[in-house]
């Protein structure tokens, strides 16, 4: 059977948010990074001294520390760097209502269906575009209740004591190379607070689109769930084909307090030019959940590892990872846990795909501190091949100082069997729709997991983008 | 006569890449509403004969022609002969882990209708229900995953299940009896036998090792294979006389 027809069939490699949109930014630095354009961002931003300083000493450990040479291969990046964009602002200021946004931004979310997307189903939406939150909303009732949901920048600005307690206290600037970069010269994001007690049952969403070309998105998300709060938080990503390489590099920053429940989702779908290396990390107190839901379509490299510290007695902390690596696509991804508390608890799941010339690799963390009494962790990693060429690793790494520890860990690797396609196709589907139902079938563990009405990227690409399939 | 519904004529048929052939000249004509069955031993190509009509890819037919309804089918992807009418019970039915059978099913019964013609949720629901009913199914099946973890007689059964959902013309059941007991033989049998009932136009190619399910599905036609050939055929009393010999008497007759 001819495997490449196959897979086109999928429609997993066909990127249909690769459109462009013609509009005129407000504000374009020149391309590069320095101290200079560092402080036009703080300018613009009207930001406090300590914001600026803050900023400043983040670029002298982005400069001091070498580039990673774990990972994926990162040795063109540099090159990247020096061409791209790191601060482009599209509009002057960020708009409450949808018809006040400029109408070339508006097009681009309604054809990625995003304003119909927040009537159905979301608590709030968030909007990005370049480097700038262009829209923001959060519906009357959760407003009502001190739920705060608004751009980064109004963070800092409208509610400056709560943001200056909590920025910066997860992932500190020296923790990597990209978390110091993106401390330089962040813009954009969400700063969400949820107060004690408060439940928001439905989700709320941001959107990040990197529309012009050689752009560098430094998105920074700061989220404080009070104790016996619950929230979910979902956010989507995509950007045009270019023939230049992109880059995208976001700190998120989640504190998850006493006995309360957090979950991120993120579906990020890149062009294929992308280098995205994201830091995404939660400190997870007593009694306390925090879970990360992860599906990694797209990119050229994508290197990110969603992290729980488990600080406070039984605190949970889940990770589930959906990547799709196509071909010249590299996904590094997986998870960190720390079990720093006795009696902590976490479970990794991820599930791989690969295809043609991808590579995904799964790469984990699992550390137990010394004093972490009765501390349990779970991994599972399974990944599928969809062809001869492609190709999966798995990076496992295991510390534990505790005695009392218990910790499992379990990898397959599959292929999708000659057998399996022709069981599937003597029943009468085309080829296509047994790859894509053997596929679908994979990451259904996963999949599973995603609200119903709301599986917008992931269940949208893999399901309704496979011709015919939807039975 | 009529046209044969199946219609096997000088077919020969090796592994892909391999030099030895399986299938050495297979010659079987199969009527409307018949039920053949395909005996013989180990090795003589019995499966491989199933899995050539179903098109396999693995197998590279070198010589001779398979007409399915005065069709030749050779040229078609299995999933085209599936749409045409053609149906293989697996003898090891592949698992596909997260799909349920429901879900797989209904896929495929769609797969057969029109755009716009497919079947609903709900309809395609009552239409399992009453075909699991008759092959004596927990109602809670349909949800399991594919063959996912499924004894050796959920997976025979659930053969049958897919069998009696697609409403083929032609049925070839390779060894759809073997890892059953006694029971699970019974109802697999009675399954059948209810299909052709409904159907009588229904045609079945009945491969097995042992006489024992022919106790419970008569054949009208019983073939002995022997090294990639039909050795012999003859009426349900050839069964009975390879149960009581065995196939050595057939021995020369293969050797021509």
């Amino acid at each position: 059977m001819p495997q490449n027809e196959t897979i086109t069939g999928l429609g997993l490699d066909e990127y249909k948010y690769g459109f462009v949109t013609e509009d005129q930014p407000v504000f374009k630095a020149v391309p590069g990074l320095s101290g200079d354009i560092v402080r036009q961002i703080s300018h613009h931003k009207e930001e406090p001294e300590w914001m600026l300083d803050f900023r400043l000493k983040a670029l002298d450990v982005y400069y001091s520390k070498p580039m990673p040479k774990w990972g994926g291969d990162l040795s063109k990046l540099e090159d990247t760097l020096d061409e791209i964009y790191f601060y482009l602002k599209p509009q002057d200021q960020m708009e409450r209502s949808w018809d006040d946004v400029p109408q070339e931004i508006k097009d681009t979310f309604e054809k990625l269906g995003i304003p119909e997307a927040e009537r159905k189903a979301l608590a709030g939406v968030g909007a990005q575009y370049e480097s700038e939150m262009v829209y923001h909303s959060l519906k009357e009732q959760w407003e009502e209740q001190g739920v705060i949901f608004e751009s980064i920048e109004d963070g800092l600005a409208k509610h400056p004591e709560l943001f200056r307690q909590y920025f910066s206290t997860v992932v500190p600037t020296h923790d990597n190379k990209f978390a110091a970069l993106n401390s330089a010269v962040w813009s954009g994001g969400s700063f969400v607070y949820i107060p004690k007690g408060v439940k928001v049952e439905i989700p709320l969403q941001a959107y990040f689109r990197v529309n012009a070309e050689r752009m560098g998105q430094f998105e920074r998300t700061l989220i404080i769930c009070e104790e016996g709060a619950e929230a979910h938080y979902i956010e989507g990503c995509t950007a045009p084909v270019y023939s230049t390489d992109s880059f995208h590099s976001g700190v998120i920053e989640i504190v998850v307090k006493k006995g309360a429940r957090f979950r991120y989702t993120t579906i990020q779908n890149w062009s294929n030019n992308m280098y995205n290396l994201v830091t995404q990390r939660a400190l997870v107190h007593e009694d306390a959940k925090m879970e990360w839901l992860d599906g990694n379509l797209g990119s050229k490299l994508t290197m990110k590892y969603p992290s729980c510290f488990l600080v406070g007695e039984r605190a949970h902390g889940e990770i589930l990872s959906i990547a799709y690596a196509g071909d010249g696509q590299h996904q590094d991804t997986g998870g960190k846990v720390i079990h720093a508390a006795p009696h902590t608890t976490s479970q990794i799941t991820s599930k791989s795909i690969s295809k043609g010339l991808g590579r995904s690799s799964y790469r984990g963390l699992c550390k137990v501190y010394d004093g972490a009494e009765g501390a349990k962790s779970n991994v599972e990693c399974d990944a599928l091949l969809l062809d001869e060429q492609s190709r999966t690793d798995t990076y496992p790494y295991i510390e534990i100082d505790e005695n009392t520890a218990s910790i499992g860990h379990e990898a397959t690797v599959s292929k999708v069997g000659d057998e399996q396609l022709f069981y599937l196709m003597s029943r009468g589907l085309d080829e296509a729709e047994a790859m894509a139902m053997i596929v679908r079938g994979f990451i259904e563990p996963v999949a599973r997991e995603l609200p119903l009405e709301y599986a917008i990227e992931l269940n949208r690409l893999i399901e309704l983008e496979m011709e015919g399939s939807v039975g | 006569m009529s046209e044969p519904l199946l219609s096997i004529r000088g077919l020969r048929a090796k592994v892909e890449g391999e030099d030895a052939e399986i299938l050495r000249g297979v010659d079987l004509d199969l009527q409307r509403g018949e039920v053949h069955a395909l005996m013989g031993p180990n090795g003589s190509g019995k499966s491989t004969l199933a899995k050539v009509i179903a098109g396999h890819p693995a197998y590279e037919v070198t010589a001779g022609e398979i007409l399915f309804e005065g069709e030749d089918v050779l040229e078609l992807e299995p999933d085209e002969r599936s749409r045409a009418g053609i149906f293989l019970a697996f003898q090891y039915p592949a698992e596909i882990p997260g799909v349920s059978i429901a879900n797989f099913l209904r896929t495929a019964v769609n797969s057969r209708l029109d755009e716009g013609e497919e079947m609903d949720v709900f309809g395609f629901q009552r239409t399992l229900a009453e075909k699991m009913e008759m092959l004596k199914m927990d109602p809670g099946f349909a949800t399991r995953y594919v063959n996912d973890g499924f004894s050796g007689g959920e997976k025979k059964r659930n053969e049958i299940l897919q069998m009696a959902v697609l409403r083929p013309a032609l049925g070839v059941l390779d060894e759809t009896d073997s890892g059953l007991d006694i029971d699970a033989l019974k109802v697999v049998a009675r399954g059948v036998n209810r299909l052709s009932e409904a159907d009588e136009a229904l045609g079945v190619l009945l491969i097995t090792h042992y006489k024992r399910i022919l106790n419970y599905i008569q054949p009208d036609i019983v073939h002995v294979m022997m090294a990639g050939r039909i050795a012999e055929s003859g009426g349900a009393s050839l069964a009975d006389k390879l149960e009581a010999e065995g196939y050595d008497w057939l021995q020369q007759t293969a050797a021509v």
